[in-house]
């Protein structure tokens, strides 16, 4: 087979449309201008408002704390959950699996307004604590559609004969299953991470009392009209996303075992 | 093992951070919903800073959205900034509690001509914050001849630079009153009247925006505009050539108050709040910023001569008798709604 | 020894109940109700020619942008699944990237390239044409559903074209069949569950959408969704409200099961 020097057109067109917004929010985010397509001028003034922002700077710490707390405790839940499921009968576990996997299957507008009336409905507070009950409400799943299918390959044998030979459940736990179990509930992890961090639905109709997260903020500051801050901030989140993917990558020796997870969470 | 311990211990810091955030400091909190860009943001630090409190400030984009969220949040608002039919309505629904004055004191300064208004009379409810009217925001450059009539938006002469609010209540009081209606108007006929006209016009709409009208103006995506009287405030400090007109068949004149919700465990901090805006530096750094009328003669004797005379900002008489405050249209709502409905999903 | 662990799962069962199913029992029960007592007004109301109209329009976008997806993705992932080694998972890499991205901020990201001054046109200027209104129209919106679900389309297709057994188009080739014989008969049909999952990811959220239309359609249409957070957060009509998003709610399961059936007859077919 001869080896092309580029991809196919069709390929590079793609990436070009892909890519090309991100591009031209990134050069914009160093544009003098505050509207218009016309270059007036190199500046970093966007990046140093960016960070007088009070209210954005307070939206970005609750994204960060709200998906670091939902992913962390939705990674550990749903393993353990996930665990419990391997040793339920088969229609038991069908019928939680398909509760399981509503919040994937529905709109996110639908989830959205159905917490919402739920916690209407039960006169919770909207702030806080409502956002970080909806965001590990939609991340639970993903980590046990990620975790699952690997914890299923694992003979229950491992675990009787590691009782048998006198290991507490524990011990056995975290000597032979977490081990096996590590790369998808990292990939859990991470894949709960995202969707909280990107999440702007449930958390527009979720949230309330002044707390909001970088979305509602992008929402609330798009409404307003142009604003060269969104262009910066853009920037910087592409840079951190592209930062985070090569320090995983680089941890990473086994891209098939990802794959398969996106596969997983892709064909389900 | 090692990384299971770190994982807990992190998990562990992380709560510990969360208490710190959320009640580390015995400040009292005060939750204030306010409009988009409508205060002086530094004027919120100040007020934190005198009193020892800390704000949390959020922000809405229409009354409706306000009242729904506030309705159906309970307990998470202090203080809001919500226009007069909006008043209307809360006040009918038990929502707003109302003032001690005693803790407004600054509530002298504010003009006769602003206060017991129909919405809330003897004002036990809300205090005048910021006033102004409804009309056409335009590029004088692109926009040859007079604009005096709401007609204007229905020109041929602009199709494709037009710009409407995204807002039912106010497309319908512009075509209501091009129509010579009132635009409070309860009346079947009429509304289906008006919307007739607005689903004509929508082929020379550009968009239906929100605040980002100004600026799509500003860019000169469009040459015209519905638009609140502040808006014109806005966009003539960068852009001379812009000009602000309330149409002679009328228009809407609005005030938007400061109201205490039912709810609040802050009332004398709420009311401090508002005498602290009342106050006449702090309500001189708003009028500035914002670029509204204020309702307080003394602040706005302070004010730019070019501003403080501007008859776009702060209307000769004649135009306000001319104009009308929104009522509360309640049941009626859904009437308008619908047709506002048939407006979008028309061809 | 056999269920000791079971209970383990006993907890999550608990919580989907009250956080997954108890709220989808809510928004039913305000479907039909108003005013605290039953009612069919909400659907009534739903179902009269012009709520219908605004449903089929989203459907319209929405299967516009799905056979969009699927016409330009198809291809794209086969051609993508003929690379290999590190080529192919750059190019994976560089698919999924944009998917990291803020949402909001991607979608954003068009407004200075569509506008009335923005890059397009400017450009269209500079080599002497007429402007060209791209903002705020339905293009633009359609634009902006292919932008953000174009990768939920070619990534499922990719995965399942990567499990094909090469071996079965190189028989294929071996008893005389051609490109396009072998494309159509072997691995068209091979690769119908991923287009069928990369069909169910991309209509769902553009069906469902509400800010695409707000941020790249200028307000001049209503979508469903656009409808349901109107109802929601503008006018207080809960029961209205419920009522749509119950009828989206059957629309989409409707739309699976209709893919999942054709799935079925293409594997019974076999």
């Amino acid at each position: 087979m001869k080896k092309r020097k580029l991809p196919h057109w069709l390929i590079l067109l793609l990436l070009i449309f892909l890519y090309m917004p991100i591009l031209v929010l990134i050069t914009y985010s160093f544009n003098e201008g505050r509207t218009g397509a016309e270059w007036t001028g190199f500046t970093f003034k966007w990046y140093a408002e960016l960070f007088r922002d009070r209210n954005i700077l307070k939206a970005m710490g609750y994204t960060i704390l709200i998906a670091f707390i939902a992913s962390t405790v939705s990674t550990v839940v749903g393993t353990i959950s996930a665990w419990g499921i391997k040793y339920m009968g088969r229609r038991t576990s069908g019928i939680l699996l398909s509760i399981n996997d509503l919040p994937l299957l529905n709109p996110d507008l639908v989830t959205a307004i159905s917490l919402m009336s739920l916690y209407i409905f039960l006169k919770m507070t909207f702030g806080f604590m409502t956002l970080l009950l909806s965001h590990i409400m939609f991340s639970i799943p993903y980590v046990i559609i990620t975790v699952l299918p690997v914890l299923r390959r694992i003979s229950r044998h491992q675990m009787e004969a590691a009782l048998d030979l006198g290991a507490k459940p524990v011990v056995g736990l975290f000597k032979i299953i977490l081990p096996q179990l590590k790369q998808s509930i990292i990939s859990g992890w991470l894949i709960a991470f995202t969707m909280s961090v990107d999440d702007f639905v449930i958390s527009f109709f979720t949230t309330g009392s002044g707390v909001s997260n970088i979305s509602i903020a992008v929402f609330s500051m798009a409404r307003r009209g142009i604003n060269p801050k969104i262009n910066a901030l853009s920037s910087l989140m592409f840079a951190v996303v592209i930062a985070l993917l090569l320090i995983i990558n680089k941890n990473r020796k086994t891209r098939k075992e990802d794959l398969a997870i996106e596969e997983n969470i892709l064909l389900h | 093992m090692k990384r299971i311990y770190f994982f807990i211990k992190s998990a562990v810091l992380t709560a510990a951070f969360l208490s710190v955030l959320s009640c580390g400091s015995d400040k009292p909190v005060l939750n204030v919903y306010n409009w988009g860009d409508y205060i002086d943001e530094s004027v919120i630090g100040d007020f934190e800073k005198e009193f020892n409190v800390k704000v949390n400030y959020e922000l809405f984009a229409s009354n409706e959205e306000m009242y729904v969220k506030i309705k159906q949040g309970g307990g998470s608002y202090d203080l809001a900034c919500p226009s007069d039919y909006m008043i209307e309505r809360m006040i009918d629904e038990d929502l707003i509690s109302p003032l001690n004055r005693d803790n407004i004191p600054n509530m002298k300064l504010i003009g006769k001509s602003y206060l017991d208004l129909p919405f809330d009379r003897g004002n036990r409810y809300s205090i005048p914050y910021m006033w102004g009217t409804l009309g056409i925001l335009y590029n004088s450059e692109k926009v040859s001849g007079p604009v005096n009539s709401w007609n204007i938006l229905w020109d041929e002469k602009h199709a494709g630079r037009i710009g409407m609010y995204n807002s039912s209540r106010d497309s319908f009081a512009v075509a209501l009153k091009k129509l010579g209606y009132s635009l409070n108007s309860m009346n079947e006929e009429e509304i289906e009247e008006a919307k007739e006209l607005l689903i004509r016009q929508k082929s020379l709409v550009l968009a239906y925006g929100e605040d980002n009208l100004k600026d799509m103006l500003a860019s000169q995506e469009i040459d015209l505009a519905v638009a609140y009287s502040g808006d014109y405030g806005w966009i003539i400090e960068e852009n001379p050539q812009m000009a602000y007109r309330v149409p002679d068949e009328g228009s809407n004149i609005w005030f938007d108050n400061w109201v205490i919700l039912k709810e609040t465990e802050n009332k004398e901090l709420a009311e401090k709040f508002i005498n602290f805006l009342c106050r006449e530096d702090i309500a001189y750094r708003n009028a500035d910023y914002i670029g509204y009328a204020t309702p307080i003669p003394s602040v706005r004797d302070q004010l730019d001569d070019e501003i403080r005379n501007d008859e776009a900002i702060y209307p000769p008489q004649s135009v306000i008798d001319n104009c009308e405050v929104y009522v509360d249209l309640k049941d009626f709502n859904e009437v308008v709604d619908h047709a506002w409905t048939e407006i979008k999903a028309s061809n | 020894m056999k269920n000791r662990f079971n209970r383990y799962a006993w907890p999550y069962a608990l919580w989907t109940v009250v956080i997954i199913v108890l709220p989808l029992v809510v928004i039913f029960v305000f479907s039909f109700s108003k005013n605290g007592s039953f009612s069919l007004e909400g659907y009534g109301l739903f179902f009269t020619p012009l709520y219908l109209k605004v449903l089929l329009k989203s459907l319209e976008l929405a299967l516009k942008a799905t056979a969009i997806c699927l016409i330009v993705g198809y291809p794209i992932a086969l051609l993508i699944s003929r690379e290999e080694g590190t080529r192919k998972s750059t190019l994976m890499l560089l698919l999924m990237l944009p998917m990291w991205i803020n949402f909001l901020l991607k979608t954003y990201a068009w407004r200075p390239i569509l506008g009335n001054t923005g890059l397009l046109n400017s450009f269209l200027e500079m080599i002497g044409l007429d402007k060209v209104q791209f903002l705020y129209t339905e293009g633009a919106v359609l634009l902006g559903m292919v932008y953000n679900f174009i990768p939920f389309m070619i990534l499922p297709i990719l995965s399942v074209l990567d499990k094909m057994d090469h071996k079965l188009i190189e028989a294929a080739h071996d008893l005389g069949a051609d490109d396009r014989t072998v494309f159509l008969k072997v691995v068209l049909p091979l690769s119908l569950p991923g287009i069928i999952s990369g069909i169910s990811l991309v209509f769902m959220p553009s069906v469902s959408t509400f800010i695409i239309p707000i941020i790249l359609g200028g307000g001049q249409d209503m979508m469903i969704g656009n409808l349901i957070e109107r109802q929601f957060l503008k006018v207080g009509n809960w029961n209205f409200g419920s009522s749509i998003s119950v009828i989206l709610m059957l629309v989409i399961l409707s739309a699976m099961i209709i893919l999942s059936l054709f799935d079925r007859e293409k594997r019974g077919e076999r």
